[in-house]
């Protein structure tokens, strides 16, 4: 006998939720790391203004900044940060279709015309950056 | 705490379905200062208009007309149709698929934008509006969506109604088990409707979902009121073996053929007109429903079938149609047969053999939807009008809840407004004898031998040995004595579930007795009708007999003993009875 | 081929016990066999207290999802045969309250449902006599996708948001509101932005995208969500940023 139950007056049960429920399914896990690259985009944009910051100080501020990058474990650090900005970047854009409906001249676009659309302005502008900062 | 409960509503629609739903809605519009409730078993869009796929019919294009709708209509019922009740029907039918239009219905479309109709069995023209071939679902989901905006409307969802209540002749609500918590729950009205669908489980092998139990036709029974046309029982020609999915009869529309063991279109044997390549309208595999079933049984007894595991089947040619007709206009057939087949029909042939789809017969109602008891309407595969006679035309069906729904709706409303409210006390007795039955008869019982199961399956074999396509003196005695043992048995069953809480053994048994009374009207109303007509072939009777039978048989439920048969005949306006001509 | 599988269900009987245990049922092996018919041979044969959902037995009515080896499923549409041997797991969909054995409360989704006005609306009705509001097949498959939701819940099921936040709306809701909001003849759009744009509504969503993956109907929420966050977003520019453009 359930003590708590009374007749005619429902008695529902609710699972509670598990602290690891995104382990539950491979989907979840992806789900979370791709999330967790969010952080890495957070980092690099936080590395950016120190960056600028430091471009903008003393000389040897710069110095020691520079210096602090080339450092192994630092080197090491942003190689890890790259493939998550890789991986973050990567998996927005195969996700942009589900966002977006193009029509041209009456017909829906292909999500495949759409990712490549977003691939081609990513390599666009990062080429343009490239060149802006190497080029000249 | 009490034993049950009391809510007070002026229209009473138990029946969740595109019947009930339309007949809510009606309600709620002519009659904006009523309450309104909607007493259902299910989720209103689990019920079963959501499997109907092929369409409605409704005349939209200018080269049809009325009376070509109301003349395929009472012919392919054999002329046992109400006239007058066609005539309202074909006459207001636009406008009711108009409405559902404006409520949202993605009817699919013709290039210009307006609504396309398809070809069906029996009619004469393209009159059918589909969405694609998930019609039925497109109508129920739209209606339950639309019914939302309706704050008069109150829902109780997953109710199971036992019984109704009647004060001096005039229904007053009905008594419910309100399946979440068990208990018993009366809901008193001015006005009551019956939209509880149709009652294919009684049979063994059907389209049918495991709800359609023919629960208001037999509280409507047992309360008094007569069941008419039980023995015409809708047999549609391609199901799939085992399942008995359906699969829709657009498919032969859009130009499907019947092929037998050789590959050979066996229905030019049959009077229904000769192969062409593509279809053409009341011919072969456009012919109606019950002379295709027929000549499917003729054709197994020449030995022409194909054997399976799981009976004997024809085949359904689609391939010709190609791939983008079959995506575009059969996707549901596809995906049906791709997931329950395992096969392609886009590349092979569909095994399909004939499957109980429909009941002609029902709770006998004038045209405006109300029955011979007081305060008591009834709408939809529940009901008979009747517009459909001996045997129904296909896409008949949804614009009759449509029509038919909205009629009861609007009658029960203007009978709710004009009349008294219930007497509470004078009914709140019955409710405690029900509540009293149901704990005692079931939940409290001690003992009990029989098995559930085993009883059903005992009354469905009965009824498809004895009530099936074709039909005679000697099996429908046998079938009839089978009921009653069966019947017999039933106070003697017992169950393993005695709890409050969501006791689907409880349902199931109660449906299971709905069942047994239903099954016993249409064996004794099929062997009363000593002829053959539609649907209802009789080997010892084979020629239809309009002097005898010209008529609707009414049922009457008698306490100790069979149902009470006597006729009713038939209006006849301006169609005089004729030879029903197929094929050209 | 095995001649029996093993069913492993979970219990819940709110008036015996507290909480779900496991009850593990032999039935017999059948390849036609679905989930559903493995289920119904036990409440006929071996066990009638076993309580769950179902009605149409064709993927259409959506009364008989569960969660089958952990996964949301329709058990109409899931065959014996296709899941690995060894034995079955059958429990109720993850995420809504349970009220006994395989059966769930969905009064959450059907009072949300109503929040987001699921109809057609108009600010006026054109009289029947004026015949059908025109609509091309392309305007038609711009939401038909859409409207192909059965309301089984196994998109709420697999969505982890809704079982960390049950106040979200919801992928089937949100799936609906597009459904009008694409649709031709409707000019409800504003009232539902209204309703989803809130915390509630679409921004509560974090793409997980499971809701998709599990849609037996391709309905395909995740990507109706997304859609409306990109239009919700250019609504609030439109808006906010240029005060002259139109909202």
């Amino acid at each position: 006998m359930n003590p708590d139950y009374r007749p005619y007056h429902p008695k529902w049960h609710r699972t509670p939720i598990p602290i690891f429920w995104w382990v539950r399914k491979r989907a979840y896990l992806k789900f979370t790391a791709r999330e967790l690259t969010s952080l890495f985009v957070a980092y690099s944009a936080v590395l950016l203004m120190v960056h600028v910051r430091a471009a903008g100080g003393s000389e040897e501020a710069y110095e020691r900044f520079i210096s602090w990058l080339q450092s192994p474990l630092v080197v090491a650090l942003h190689v890890v940060v790259f493939i998550a900005l890789l991986c973050h970047t990567v998996t927005w854009l195969n996700l942009a279709p589900k966002a977006m409906v193009i029509r041209l001249g009456g017909r829906r676009l292909p999500d495949a015309a759409i990712v490549l659309g977003h691939y081609a302005a990513w390599l666009s502008v990062s080429g343009l950056l490239a060149w802006v900062l190497v080029g000249t | 705490m009490p034993e049950y409960r009391t809510h007070e509503h002026d229209v009473l629609v138990i029946g969740g379905g595109g019947a009930g739903l339309r007949a809510a809605i009606a309600a709620a519009e002519t009659a904006p200062a009523l309450s309104v409730a909607v007493v259902s078993k299910v989720y209103p869009m689990r019920s079963h208009t959501v499997a109907a796929e092929g369409g409605a019919a409704a005349v939209i294009k200018p080269s049809d007309s009325l009376d070509d709708h109301a003349y395929d209509t009472i012919s392919g019922g054999d002329w046992l149709c109400d006239q007058d009740a066609v005539e309202a029907f074909v006459r207001e039918a636009p406008q009711e698929m108009l409405r559902l239009e404006y409520w949202g219905c993605p009817w699919s479309r013709e290039p210009d934008g307006s609504v396309a109709v398809r070809s069906f069995g029996g009619m004469k023209t393209e009159r059918t509006w589909f969405a694609a071939d998930k019609t039925g679902f497109h109508m129920l989901h739209t209606l339950f969506q639309t019914s939302l905006k309706y704050q008069t409307i109150t829902r109780y969802d997953e109710w199971f109604v036992t019984a109704l209540l009647v004060d001096d002749g005039r229904c007053v609500g009905a008594v419910a088990i309100e399946l979440a918590t068990g208990q018993v729950q009366a809901v008193l009205a001015r006005a009551v409707i019956l939209t509880t669908g149709g009652c294919g489980k009684v049979f063994p092998f059907t389209t049918n979902a495991s709800i359609k139990t023919g629960d208001g036709m037999a509280l409507a029974y047992r309360a008094g009121v007569p069941l008419k046309d039980m023995e015409f029982v809708q047999y549609h020609p391609t199901g799939l073996p085992f399942t008995g999915i359906l699969i829709t009869e657009a498919t032969r529309s859009e130009g499907g053929w019947l092929l037998n063991k050789d590959g050979y279109r066996y229905l030019q044997d049959y009077d229904l007109g000769t192969p062409e390549p593509h279809p053409v309208l009341r011919s072969m595999e456009l012919g109606p429903r019950d002379r295709l079933s027929q000549a499917f049984v003729k054709e197994a007894a020449l030995g022409r079938t194909i054997a399976t595991k799981h009976g004997d089947v024809v085949h359904l040619d689609i391939r010709h149609l190609g791939a983008k007709v079959i995506e575009t206009k059969l996707p549901f057939v596809r995906e049906l047969c791709l997931k329950y087949e395992h096969l392609d029909p886009v590349k092979e042939l569909i095994p399909v053999r004939p499957v109980v789809h429909y009941l002609m017969g029902g709770v006998h109602t004038d045209i405006r939807g109300a029955t011979p008891m007081e305060g008591l309407f009834a709408a939809g595969e529940t009901a008979c009008v009747s517009i459909n006679g001996a045997n129904r035309l296909g896409s008949n069906s949804l614009t009759e809840i449509l029509v038919f729904g909205a009629r009861a709706g609007t009658a029960a409303a203007e009978y709710a407004a004009a009349s008294r409210p219930a007497s509470r006390s004078s009914v709140i007795a019955q409710v405690a004898d029900e509540a009293r039955r149901l704990r005692e008869r079931f939940l409290d019982k001690s003992g009990g031998r029989e098995r559930l199961a085993t009883l059903r399956t005992e009354m469905q074999q009965a009824m498809e040995e004895g009530a099936g396509i074709y039909r005679d003196e000697a099996g429908l005695v046998a079938a009839a004595e089978t009921i009653q043992v069966v019947k017999d048995r039933f106070p003697d069953v017992r169950l393993d579930d005695r709890s409050l809480t969501f006791n689907t053994e409880l349902v199931t048994c109660l449906e299971l007795a709905n069942m047994l009374d239903v099954a016993e009207t249409i064996i004794h109303s099929a062997r009363a009708r000593e002829e053959s007509r539609g649907a209802h072939e009789r080997t010892d009777y084979p020629a239809r007999d309009d002097d005898r039978f010209l008529a609707h048989s009414l049922a009457w439920y008698s306490p100790n003993g069979p149902p009470r048969i006597e006729y009713l005949p038939v209006t006849i306006t301006r169609w005089p009875p004729a030879e029903r001509v197929y094929g050209g | 081929m095995p001649d029996t599988v093993t069913l492993e269900v979970q219990r819940y009987r709110p008036e015996e016990e507290t909480g779900p245990a496991w009850q593990r049922y032999e039935v017999p092996f059948r390849p036609e066999w679905m989930v559903l018919d493995a289920l119904n041979y036990i409440k006929d044969h071996l066990d009638g207290t076993l309580s769950y959902r179902w009605a149409c037995r064709m993927g259409v009515c959506g009364s008989c999802g569960m969660l089958v080896n952990g996964e949301p499923v329709l058990t109409c549409a899931t065959y014996l045969e296709e899941l690995p041997h060894g034995s079955i797991r059958v429990e109720p969909l993850r995420g809504f309250p349970v009220i006994r054995d395989l059966i769930f409360d969905l009064t959450d989704f059907l009072n949300k449902l109503k929040r987001v006005s699921p109809w057609l609306v108009r600010k006026k009705e054109q009289p029947v006599a004026d015949g059908e509001y025109r609509q091309t097949p392309d305007q038609l498959a711009e939401y038909k996708q859409y409207s192909m939701c059965i309301n089984c819940m196994l998109c709420y099921s697999a969505c982890p948001i809704y079982e960390l936040e049950p106040e979200f709306i919801g992928p089937a809701a949100i799936a609906l509101a597009q459904r009008y909001n694409h649709d031709s003849r409707d000019e409800g759009v504003q009232a539902r932005m209204d309703v989803l744009s809130q915390h509630d509504g679409i921004w509560a969503c974090t793409f997980v995208g499971e809701c998709s993956a599990v849609c037996p109907t391709n309905v395909d929420p995740a990507a109706a969500i997304q859609r409306y966050k990109l239009s919700a977003t250019l609504d609030w520019v439109k808006s906010t940023v240029l005060p002259w453009g139109k909202r």
